[in-house]
C-alpha cells in the first residue's frame, strides 16, 4: 500500500471519528438547551408574550429628556435635572451603600487576616487545624451574601447592620481563601531565619510572612471592596439597607423615570469606585514592602 | 590580630545617625501613623452611630442567631420536598440557557470589541466602556426589571441571567481575542483571504477553546447566582428558600442550603470534566 493512499484513509478515520465526537457533543447540547427551556419555562408562547413587554418595559425605562431644555432647573419636564430630581438623597443613599461595603470589607478581611494563617498549608500548625480552617472558609464563602442577609434581617432587624454582617461574613471565606493561598506561596527563608533567632509562631508569622504577602493582601481586599459595592447595591432588596431599598420600591411601583435614573447613578459610582481601586491597587502592587 | 571589643553607646549612635530607619520608625512616621489611626477610629465609631451599631443590638441578634442555627440541625426536606426539587432543577436550567444564549450574543460583540478586528479606537473604546458600565448592574436588579416586565417566574430569571452576563462574557471575550497570535490572520491575510475569512481561519480556531472555557466558568457562576435570584420573584430555589425564611422553617432552610452547596459542587465538577475535554482536544 502506498503512502498517499494510507494517509488518505488515516485522513478519512479521524475525520469521521471528529464528526461523530461533534455531532454527538451538539445533540446533547441541544437536549440539554431543549430540557433546560422546558423546566425554565421558555415555551415559545411565553416568549412570543414575554419579548414585546420586555421592550415595552425598557423602552419606557428610557429617560425624557430633550434636547432644548437639557440643562433647565428641575421644574422644566424634559431636563436632566427633572430626571435626576432626587439626586442629593439617592447620592447619599449611595454613600451608605458604599460604606457599607467598606466596613463589611473591613470585617470580614479582619476576620480572614486571622483565618488565613492556620489555614495555609505551609504555616498550620498541625493537619487538623488547617483541614479545619480551611472547611469553615469554604463554608462561609459557599452561601451567598444575600441569603445569609436575609436570615441576619431577621435577628438584627431591617437596616444597614444586616447587610454588613451578611457580606461581611461572606466576605471572610472568599477573602480567607486567597489570602491563605497568597501565604502558601510566600518565601519560607525569613521564616527560618526568625525561627533560628527564637521566635515563636506569632512572631514568625508577624516578621516573616506579614511583610511578604501585604501587597497581594491589600490588592485582594481592594478587589473584595468593589465586588462589595456592588452587592450593597442589591442587598437592601430583602431590607438590610443601602440604596437597594429605594431601587426596590421605585421597581415595585413602576416609577420608570426613576428607575433608570437610580440605575445611571449606581453605574457611575460603580464604575468611579473601580477606577480608584484600580488605581490605589496597582499602587499597593507597584510598593512591594 | 584582632582586638576583640564589645560595641560602645558610641557605636550605636553613630549607626543611629547612619541608619534612623533600622531603629524603628521615625517620628514623623509615628505621628502620621497616629493621625491614620485616629482618622481610622473617627470613621469607624461615627458608621456605628450613623447605622446604629451597638453592644447591645449586636447581642441581641446573635442571641436570636444562635436559636435560629440550633433551629437548623437536623435540616429536614419538610413535606414539600418536590419543590424544593423542582426549584433546583428550575435554577440549574436558567444558569444553562441564560448562561448559553448570553454567549452566543457576547460572540459577535467581543469580536466588535477587540482591539485587533475592529481597528477603529473610537468604536472599540466606547464599546468596552458600554460592557464596563453594564457590569456596574447586579443581576439582582436586572432580576427585579424582567420580574416586572415578563412576570414572576423562571422566564425572568433566564432573561435576567442572559442580560447581565452579555456584558461580563463580550469584555472576557474580547481580552481573549486581543490576546490571540495575531501571525496566524496575517497569514491568511498572505494567502488572499479576506479580513472575514482571517478572522473565521486565523482568529477563531485559536480563540474558541478559551471561549468555551470561559463559558464553563461563566455557567459554573451562574449556577450560583441562579440559586438565589428566587428572593425577588425569578423562580429557582431562591423562592423556595425565601418563603421558607419567611415562615421560618429553618431545618428546611438549611436542608436547601446544603443541596445548593452539593449542587454547586457537582456542576463545578462537570464543568471542569467537559472544559479540560475541550481545550485538549
Amino acid at each position: 500500500m502506498s503512502a498517499a493512499s494510507e494517509f488518505e484513509r488515516n485522513f478519512r478515520a479521524r475525520r469521521r471519528a471528529r464528526l461523530t465526537a461533534s455531532a454527538t457533543g451538539g445533540a446533547l447540547l441541544l437536549v440539554g438547551l431543549l430540557v433546560s427551556a422546558w423546566v425554565s419555562e421558555a415555551y415559545p408562547a411565553s416568549l412570543a408574550a414575554g419579548m414585546p413587554r420586555v421592550g415595552e418595559y425598557f423602552s419606557k425605562l428610557l429617560p425624557d429628556l430633550r434636547l432644548g431644555v437639557l440643562f433647565a432647573d428641575t421644574k422644566t419636564a424634559g431636563s436632566l435635572s427633572y430626571w435626576m430630581y432626587r439626586a442629593d438623597s439617592w447620592l447619599w443613599l449611595l454613600f451608605e451603600t458604599s460604606q457599607i461595603a467598606a466596613l463589611a470589607t473591613l470585617g470580614g478581611a479582619g476576620l480572614a487576616f486571622l483565618l488565613c494563617f492556620p489555614a495555609a498549608e505551609n504555616l498550620a500548625p498541625n493537619r487538623a487545624v488547617y483541614l479545619v480552617c480551611r472547611r469553615f472558609l469554604e463554608l462561609f464563602r459557599s452561601v451567598p451574601d444575600i441569603v445569609y442577609a436575609l436570615i441576619l434581617v431577621w435577628t438584627f432587624g431591617v437596616g444597614p447592620l444586616a447587610g454588613i454582617l451578611a457580606i461581611g461574613l461572606h466576605t471572610v471565606g472568599a477573602l480567607g481563601k486567597l489570602f491563605a493561598e497568597v501565604v502558601e506561596n510566600a518565601d519560607m527563608g525569613p521564616w527560618e531565619g526568625v525561627q533560628s533567632t527564637g521566635g515563636n509562631w506569632m512572631q514568625c508569622v508577624r516578621y516573616a510572612i506579614v511583610p511578604q504577602v501585604l501587597p497581594n493582601f491589600l490588592s485582594y481586599v481592594l478587589i473584595r471592596f468593589e465586588i462589595n459595592v456592588r452587592g450593597a447595591t442589591v442587598i437592601g432588596f430583602v431590607g438590610a439597607g443601602g440604596i437597594g431599598q429605594e431601587l426596590y420600591q421605585v421597581i415595585s411601583f413602576s416609577y420608570y423615570q426613576e428607575i433608570s435614573a437610580i440605575v445611571v447613578l449606581i453605574v457611575l459610582s460603580v464604575s468611579t469606585i473601580d477606577l480608584v481601586s484600580e488605581k490605589l491597587r496597582s499602587l499597593a502592587i507597584g510598593r512591594v514592602v | 590580630m584582632m582586638v576583640a571589643r564589645s560595641i560602645t553607646q558610641d557605636d550605636i549612635a553613630r549607626a543611629k545617625a547612619r541608619m534612623p530607619r533600622a531603629f524603628g520608625p521615625t517620628l514623623r512616621g509615628r505621628m502620621l501613623r497616629g493621625c491614620g489611626l485616629a482618622l481610622f477610629l473617627v470613621w469607624f465609631f461615627t458608621l456605628c452611630w450613623w447605622f446604629e451599631i451597638t453592644p447591645a443590638r449586636l447581642e441581641r441578634g446573635l442571641s436570636g442567631l444562635f436559636v435560629i442555627l440550633r433551629q437548623m440541625f437536623p435540616p429536614s426536606p419538610g413535606a414539600q420536598w418536590e419543590d424544593i426539587l423542582h426549584g433546583l432543577a428550575q435554577s440549574v436550567a436558567m444558569a444553562f440557557l441564560g448562561t448559553f444564549v448570553a454567549a452566543v450574543i457576547a460572540m459577535p460583540l467581543g469580536f466588535l470589541g477587540a482591539r485587533n478586528v475592529v481597528v477603529n479606537a473610537l468604536a472599540h473604546f466606547s464599546l468596552r466602556r458600554v460592557f464596563d458600565g453594564f457590569r456596574g448592574m447586579d443581576q439582582l436588579i436586572w432580576a427585579l426589571a424582567f420580574v416586572r416586565a415578563v412576570g414572576l417566574g423562571p422566564l425572568a430569571g433566564v432573561l435576567a441571567i442572559m442580560a447581565a452576563e452579555i456584558c461580563v462574557l463580550a469584555k472576557l471575550f474580547a481580552e481573549a481575542i486581543e490576546n490571540a497570535d495575531p501571525r496566524q490572520p496575517e497569514a491568511v491575510m498572505a494567502a488572499g483571504g479576506s479580513r472575514l475569512l482571517a478572522i473565521r481561519f486565523g482568529l477563531l480556531p485559536q480563540v474558541l477553546p478559551v471561549l468555551l472555557a470561559q463559558t464553563l466558568y461563566a455557567f459554573e457562576s451562574n449556577t450560583r447566582s441562579a440559586a438565589i435570584l428566587g428572593v425577588v420573584g425569578a423562580g429557582g430555589i431562591g423562592l423556595q428558600i425565601a418563603e421558607r425564611i419567611k415562615v421560618r422553617y429553618w431545618d428546611e432552610v438549611s436542608f436547601i442550603i446544603i443541596l445548593i452547596l452539593v449542587t454547586v459542587a457537582v456542576i463545578d465538577q462537570i464543568s471542569a470534566r467537559v472544559r479540560k475535554r475541550l481545550i485538549t482536544p
